[in-house]
């Protein structure tokens, strides 16, 4: 793609181009016309928006007029058709994983000068510490791979997929505390009430897949000291709910209210289903609203959904190699392991973006016993994930992205001894990792100073990562706009450039 | 292909509906696209398309304007340019002299508007509208919103034999000029379902059912909706809409979101409209109950209002920056909730639409900056962080005495979040980007020019600010508050952006109806429930909701309203419907949230692990059986069956929920404990009757539909009926029955209640059930 002015991509190959502004419009038909609008289908939220179920795709083409569509919008041809994103929520240390900082080991226990903490505020637990040591990583690193990237001893597993990954360790944020800084990396800002940018792809891109909802939320949890997770991350905001985020959860209903009762098979589910039918029809000819037709198809709709879901999500038939691959955890519902490989399977599957939470990576206190567990949990898993995409040829059209929602400080929180410490949140730096979609692989871009504390070079701003995201699928971050009381919102807010050093 | 073809014209034709009904809402239906009206009126016309696509870089805000030119203000618009002295961006009567013409019909991308970059086009009827605009003198009218309403006459119409109070003749009146007529009047069942749903949240039950059906009074409707202003679900159902509006919740959000006790407003809120208090009062005391001379405990409690909001339990923030975001939140409440205005845009600088200044939202600002609070006061915790300072206590002598409604059901100490001042007076600056640190000017007290300035005879503190709300010269509060009311009834606001009135919000349906009902409003003293049976006993209100296809060509969305209102119930009111209907509602009124049944894992998932709401310890026995409105809301997971209802998350203040129809839906209504739960149970007391099973069916339909059945109905539910209980075997009947915790009674046979169970559940599905028809 040219750099600028890209020219309008043709949809693939049904020749279907909105404008943003058509599709703005289409977006407003769902909510004002919609009781003239027979085929508006959405999907609802906090537990399923499967919109997806009776979408065709705009790009394999399909459908029938019966069936409800949320076309795209592509701006331009994408390098990437899903994102799964990995996020390590409590905000992992990137002294202990990515950024090699030899210099903090040497002045252990040696004052921060105030040079380079400047005019920083700090949070609450660390404003009124009366000193802030330095503190090295308890672990070694070593360097991997073609690009020579530096990876601690604690990801053995991600330290062998280096040349797939492009590490950028100069991310910042504004946010200095979980809520506000998870909420502003997925919604673009730090209050929330927006669409997180799970939603934002749904509503840009529209859906591969009819039976499976276009972007699903799979959580799992740590020993670290943990911090909570808010259906708001996952939210439409003022989208239209056929976009919220779909948690699937481990047991036997992965999505809520899915399972018919206890007694009840299939065919009397279906004879239920036809006897409601022939009822609502009655009553759509005495009233004549569309409405009540809609409502017949959500429940055919939900009908398919019961078969399609616990179909994808069945891990028994999984070959021995890929068990083998994501570790044994992977077969445990609810662990990270087995939400790697179900992220994989529902992703092949043309969900859009599927976004894992792994909680505890808060580590104020105890930190070198705590962050060992938490890479153990999530190391394994997230390389074979990779590799897993990259065998399976899906790797190019998938994007991966490995992170939490800041850094931590390169002072020691509490007090300091030999074989322990902690370290405070720091929203001035911190690393993820971005694999496939068409991002360079084998690089680690931007630096942090020798402190680790400050951006030494090419420092990539929240709304920067976001528009790279948007960028790789097609879409340009200032056109993908919503109005909205009065405003026309962006997951970029009001700012926000593609880090094009990093794109394939 | 032939499918992409159906799809693009189906995609061409919303977009031109949709284009023509924002373009047009004063004239909704028919305006055809083409057309131009013969006046051009700035407000209903030429407003929109500044707004929307000018005034972001030529509109109010000081910071973002080029070229120094403002489009919203004549005295800039005809002024000479500053880069152009010789021109003039508007020449009345002279669009070919108008550079803002000239510069919008231009083809040469470097003097075109709106700039390419900006992603913004204006249409060809836009161009045409502005054009004529100009030639007829570009006349500028102030907003309609920002000017006080003035009680219109009740305008003529032709057949005036339909119409039952004022406002019939307003919505007639529209009909006839677009050809339309109303419905007949709905029947009685369907009408009197609808009533008893708007007015109580609750399906009639038979012996209303049978009573209403048998009155021949002329005033047989009229004295229905008096009985039902009587029930005490009255003020419940009232509650919903302003707890979504007053964000009210029973955790304090936030990362740990631990549990607060601030169900005793809740209860205040279901008391003030079971009292019919009237509007004035009733936002008087929630915003400065605390400053009312000699004020009651139960105006402080009323308080609890701007409290609400979430309060962050996170160790380690920073508390200045908190405590600033609460008081932006009282004060975004206080524009969106009680002003329909986006007050919210002015926080960071001017507002680029309405003509609202960063420095007035700081100073509206300033009447909440007062409170003596902290922006962390405690992390999550015991009983003693359940409401957080200022509070008042409750004592079991104050809900013996002084606040009876107060449903305290044990002796543990009660705390509430209410409102108090510091003594001495917080600074309050406006502050740079919105950045809570960034203090630029200090500023007083003050509210938005545009609207109504502060008159210097009130007080500089929330009851002076109360004073200007219902100054009878506000040009917001009572339209306001109509609105929400009429959306409640009618499924749709007369203003449909009901919390934004201003310039880029949608524009009145109905403008002169609007006004009409604000004015009758204010003249009789606030008085809502009068409003309510306003409303409630018109003819537009009472018609049929039958819809013709040529109707429903005509007026897709029902914005004239030819036929009556039809929509799926709020997500509190399915489950009222559910219990009430199966006799398994427990009508207790108020005290602390239920834990009924919900899918196992919700809490646990999300948690931080600490505090009261790290696990869902479902209740037991008669709490699974209250009302939806009862639920226990923990604002980082919401109750789900209610949330895929649309409910609110109580995040921030809303006053409009989406209304979706989704497979989610679906699923809860099949699958959901509740729903068969309350199916058995039905079934169960049908089965105790001495009926055919043909009559229990019927009662059955008419206990959840609330209508008799047709036969045609019967006869399908009867053949399902008699299918399953053929094909049921026990074991799985068993199974089938094994769901809730209300017991089954002995003696019953199995089969025989499973299948009943199966055919009460499937009257749940229908779509009809759950809507007011």
């Amino acid at each position: 793609m040219a750099a600028h002015t890209p020219p309008p991509y043709k949809g693939g190959g049904r020749g279907v181009v909105l404008t943003m502004m058509e599709k703005e419009i289409l977006e407003h038909g769902y909510n004002f016309n919609r009781r003239r609008f027979l085929s508006r289908l959405s999907l609802g939220l906090g537990s399923a928006a499967l919109g997806s179920l009776l979408i065709p795709d705009l790009f394999k083409g399909g459908g029938s007029e019966d069936e409800a569509f949320t076309p795209g919008i592509p701006h331009f041809a994408p390098k990437a058709k899903r994102v799964i994103y990995l996020f390590q929520n409590g905000a992992p240390s990137q002294q202990e994983l990515f950024d090699y900082k030899p210099k903090l080991r040497e002045l252990l226990g040696k004052e921060l000068p105030p040079s380079v903490r400047g005019n920083q505020r700090l949070t609450g637990m660390t404003a009124n510490q009366s000193s802030f040591p330095l503190v090295g990583s308890f672990v070694d690193f070593k360097q991997y791979g073609q690009s020579g990237a530096w990876v601690s001893d604690l990801m053995p597993y991600t330290s062998k997929i280096v040349d797939d990954l492009c590490i950028i360790r100069s991310m910042y944020t504004e946010a200095i505390n979980h809520d506000p800084a998870l909420t502003f990396l997925q919604t673009g800002s730090q209050q929330g009430n927006r669409p997180s940018m799970g939603a934002w792809l749904s509503y840009g891109l529209g859906n591969e897949n009819k039976n499976l909802p276009n972007f699903t939320v799979l959580l799992s949890r740590g020993i670290g000291n943990g911090q909570g997770v808010y259906s708001k991350l996952w939210s439409n905001g003022f989208l239209d709910s056929v976009h919220q985020g779909v948690q699937f959860s481990k047991g036997e209903d992965p999505v809520l209210y899915l399972r018919d009762p206890e007694g009840m098979d299939r065919h009397e589910r279906r004879a239920m289903l036809d006897n409601l039918a022939k009822l609502n029809e009655m009553a759509y000819e005495e009233f004549g609203d569309p409405e009540i037709m809609a409502k017949v198809k959500q429940y055919e709709m939900a009908y398919r959904m019961q078969t399609a879901v616990p179909e994808v999500l069945d891990l028994s038939k999984e070959p021995d190699d890929v068990v083998k691959l994501y570790g044994p955890d992977c077969l445990v519902p609810g662990t990270y392991a087995a939400n790697c490989l179900l992220a994989r399977k529902l992703s092949e599957n043309g969900v859009r973006f599927v976004q894992l939470y792994h909680q505890g990576w808060d580590q104020h206190g105890n930190l070198p016993f705590e962050i060992a567990k938490q890479a153990k949990d999530v190391d394994q898993a997230s390389a074979a994930l990779v590799t897993d995409l990259k065998q399976r040829g899906l790797l190019d059209e998938t994007l991966v992205i490995w992170g939490g929602e800041f850094g931590r400080t390169s002072y020691t929180q509490g007090k300091l001894t030999k074989d322990n410490y902690g370290r405070d949140h720091h929203p001035r730096c911190f690393t993820i990792w971005m694999a496939g979609g068409g991002i360079k692989p084998g690089i680690v871009y931007g630096e942090t100073d020798e402190l680790g504390y400050n951006i030494a070079r090419n420092p990539v701003h929240v709304h920067d990562f976001q528009a790279t995201v948007l960028h790789q699928l097609g879409l340009n971050h200032e056109q993908l706009t919503f109005k909205h009381l009065g405003r026309r919102y962006r997951l970029t807010d009001v700012s926000g450039k593609v880090v094009r050093d990093i794109l394939a | 292909m032939l499918k992409s073809t159906v799809y693009l014209g189906g995609l061409v034709l919303v977009g031109l509906i949709w284009a023509s009904e924002a373009c047009t809402s004063g004239n909704a239906a028919a305006t055809s696209d083409g057309e131009l009206p013969d006046v051009v009126s700035y407000n209903f016309d030429i407003r929109p398309i500044l707004s929307d696509k000018c005034l972001v870089c030529h509109g109010p805000d000081a910071n973002k304007r080029e070229a120094g030119l403002r489009l919203d203000d004549p005295k800039s618009a005809f002024a000479t340019l500053k880069e152009h002295p010789t021109a003039h961006a508007l020449v009345a009567g002279k669009p070919e002299l108008s550079e803002a013409f000239l510069r919008i019909t231009s083809k040469d991308t470097s003097q075109m508007m709106p700039p390419p970059a900006s992603n913004l086009k204006l249409s060809d009827r836009e161009i045409r509208l502005i054009e004529k605009w100009i030639r007829q003198g570009a006349r500028y009218e102030k907003h309609w919103a920002f000017v006080a309403p003035k009680k219109p006459s009740i305008p003529k119409v032709e057949k005036e034999e339909w119409v039952k109070n004022e406002i019939d003749y307003f919505i007639l009146k529209k009909q006839e000029e677009k050809g339309l007529s109303p419905n007949e009047e709905a029947d009685r069942e369907r009408l009197l379902k609808r009533l008893s749903l708007d007015l109580t949240g609750l399906p009639p039950n038979l012996k209303m059912m049978e009573r209403f059906l048998a009155d021949n009074r002329p005033d047989a409707y009229e004295r229905a909706v008096d009985e039902l202003f009587k029930n005490p679900a009255y003020g419940e159902k009232m509650a919903l809409h302003w707890l979504d509006l007053g964000r009210y919740a029973d955790s304090h959000g936030y990362q740990d979101d631990g549990y607060r006790t601030q169900w005793p407003w809740r209860d205040w809120v279901i008391h003030a409209f079971n009292k019919n208090m009237h509007y004035d009062d009733f936002v008087t005391w929630q915003l400065a109950g605390d400053l009312l001379p000699n004020h009651t405990k139960e105006q402080l409690l009323a308080t609890g209002f701007n409290r609400n909001h979430k309060i962050t339990e996170e160790g380690g923030v920073i508390p200045e920056e908190y405590r600033v975001s609460y008081v932006t939140d009282r004060n975004d409440t206080f524009g969106k909730g009680l002003l329909g205005i986006t007050l919210e845009c002015a926080h960071c600088h001017d507002h680029k639409y309405d003509p609202f200044s960063q420095k007035e939202y700081y100073q509206l600002f300033a009447f909440f900056n007062n409170v003596s609070e902290v922006g962390i006061e405690s992390v999550i915790g015991g009983p003693e962080t359940y409401a957080k300072k200022p509070l008042m206590e409750i004592s079991d002598d104050d809900v013996k005495n002084l606040l009876t409604f107060v449903n305290k059901q044990d002796t543990a100490r009660l705390i509430v979040s209410v409102m108090g001042d510091l003594d001495t007076l917080r600074k309050t600056y406006i502050l740079k980007r919105g950045v809570y640190d960034a203090h630029g000017d200090e500023v007083e007290p003050g509210t938005p020019a545009a609207i109504l300035p502060f008159n210097p005879s009130y007080p500089k503190n929330r009851l002076g600010l109360t004073q200007w709300l219902f100054d009878r010269k506000n040009p917001l509060t009572a339209r306001v508050y109509v609105n929400i009311l009429w959306q409640e009834f009618f499924g749709r606001g007369i203003v449909k952006t009901s919390g934004d009135f201003g310039m880029q919000g949608e524009l009145p349906t109905h403008p002169e109806l609007l006004d009409w009902l604000a004015v009758d409003f204010m003249e009789h003293d606030w008085d809502i429930q009068r409003l309510v049976k306003k409303m409630v006993t018109s003819a537009t209100y009472r018609q049929s909701a039958v819809v013709t296809s040529a109707k429903l060509k005509a007026d897709p969305d029902n914005i004239l309203l030819a036929r009556g209102p039809r929509y799926r119930v709020h997500a509190e009111i399915v489950r009222d419907l559910v219990l009430s209907s199966s006799g398994l509602l427990n009508r207790t009124i108020g005290g602390p949230s239920v834990k009924p049944y919900q899918p196992a894992g919700l809490w646990e998932g999300a948690t931080s692990g600490r505090g009261l709401l790290s696990t869902y310890n479902q209740d037991h026995g008669s709490k699974l059986y209250r009302r939806g409105m009862y639920t226990l809301i923990k604002r980082t997971v919401p109750p789900p069956s209610l949330a895929i209802f649309d409910a609110s998350n109580r995040d921030l203040c809303e006053v409009k929920r989406l209304r979706t129809n989704t497979p989610l839906q679906a699923l809860v209504m099949m699958n959901d404990p509740t729903v068969l739960e309350a199916s058995r149970v039905l079934a169960a007391r049908l089965l105790e009757e001495k009926t055919s099973e043909k009559d229990k069916i019927s009662k059955a339909f008419r206990l959840i539909v609330c209508r008799k059945p047709t036969e045609k109905e019967l006869e399908v539910l009867t053949g399902y009926f008699e299918q399953e209980r053929k094909t049921l075997k026990r074991p799985a009947a068993e199974k089938t029955l094994a769901v809730g915790e209300y017991p089954i009674p002995a003696g019953v046979d199995r089969v025989r209640l499973a299948a009943l169970m199966r055919v009460v559940t499937t009257i749940y599905n229908l779509e009809e059930t759950i809507t007011k028809t």
